[in-house]
């Protein structure tokens, strides 16, 4: 555990609760104005998602379980492309694997030890991440994690109800919906390319997934996305390019 | 049913990916190939799915401009550095909009 000294170590011991910290408010508006947005979010993907052939049941199991926007979004616009489900699980579970890699940062800064990972695990995302490490000490950082993934939880899953509901009811396709999946993921993917070779990597996989539309089955122009990621992602001659270049 | 076994699989493996992420040691996720893929992969895929959003039609190429014209006002958005809300909610709006008058 040689990353914790990462943080000065008085910090373990002003755990206490009652004591409090000035970024309290701050971490708590923060939050809730995340939780607001998600619950739009959450609304939106409900409607999609039962618009893509979900039950209104299926749309809020996701939600609580995967509980993880993007790739829930990719699920059900592979389905709603007319791609397998299978091919929506592979494209879901690729795009999750970038929460594995937060476990990382978050660790450091939530310490959750034994069973604690258990429940700690389940609220790691982008945004309880990057309130997390974004925070000046790591007792700042643990409120904002566990604000930001409760408020956050909470909103996408009552959104999620809503959408599901809405969405079961009404034709929603006359309403742009079909606008909102497309311009969440290039919202997502906007901060993404400041990255070392992400730019170059995203037109690739844009051009990629572009010729492979009519040729593969629907899904595989995304999973294709996925394998030209992995092939710059482990080459070690493009890394040094990229490294060069910045 | 195959849709309920591939929606709990996505569902569980979602969540058993955050929990490998707090449980493995740090070092087993810290090798620089491994993260440099990592943190390609959202990048890739997040395109593929904008692009097959806007012009994949059950594997045949098609074009929805209302849809085409809301993503791009959604973008400009972005580019103004609007919040992430008013960006979708530019989107939406143009989109549903152009949709009324076609």
């Amino acid at each position: 555990m040689g990353e914790l000294t990462r943080f000065p170590p008085r910090d373990r011991d002003e755990r206490s609760i009652d004591s409090d910290f000035p970024e309290r408010a701050a971490i708590t508006r923060a939050a809730a104005g995340i939780g607001v947005y998600a619950g739009a979010f959450g609304v939106t993907f409900g409607a999609i998602a039962v618009a893509s052939g979900l039950s209104v049941l299926q749309a809020i199991v996701m939600s609580v379980v995967a509980y993880t926007g993007a790739s829930q979004f990719a699920f059900v616009g592979v389905l709603a492309a007319g791609g397998s489900p299978l091919a929506g699980l592979s494209a879901a579970l690729l795009l999750g694997t970038r929460n594995m890699f937060y476990g990382v940062p978050v660790t450091q800064v939530v310490r959750p030890r034994g069973l604690q990972r258990l429940w700690t695990a389940h609220f790691v995302i982008d945004e309880t991440t990057a309130m997390a490490v974004a925070q000046r000490d790591s007792r700042a950082g643990r409120y904002a994690f566990w604000a930001t993934g409760i408020s956050l939880y909470s909103l996408w899953t009552v959104g999620t109800v809503a959408g599901a509901l809405i969405g079961s009811g009404i034709n929603t396709s006359a309403f742009g919906l079909s606008a909102a999946a497309p311009a969440i993921f290039l919202a997502l993917l906007w901060p993404q390319l400041s990255r070392d070779g992400a730019p170059t990597v995203a037109m690739t996989a844009g051009l990629v997934s572009l010729i492979l539309i009519p040729i593969t089955p629907p899904g595989v122009p995304i999973l294709a996305a996925a394998v030209v990621a992995a092939v710059v992602g482990a080459s070690p001659a493009r890394a040094t390019v990229a490294k060069k270049e910045s | 049913m195959s849709l309920w076994i591939m929606l709990a699989l996505t569902s569980l493996g979602s969540y058993g990916l955050k929990l490998a992420g707090v449980s493995l040691p740090g070092s087993v996720l810290n090798h620089p190939r491994v993260q440099r893929t990592a943190s390609l992969l959202p990048p890739a895929m997040l395109t593929a799915l904008t692009v097959t959003d806007l012009f994949d039609v059950s594997g045949h190429y098609s074009v929805d401009w209302p849809l085409l014209a809301g993503v791009g006002a959604g973008a400009i958005a972005m580019r103004l550095k609007a919040s992430l809300v008013t960006v979708f909610v530019v989107a939406i709006v143009t989109c549903a909009l152009l949709q009324l008058i076609a």
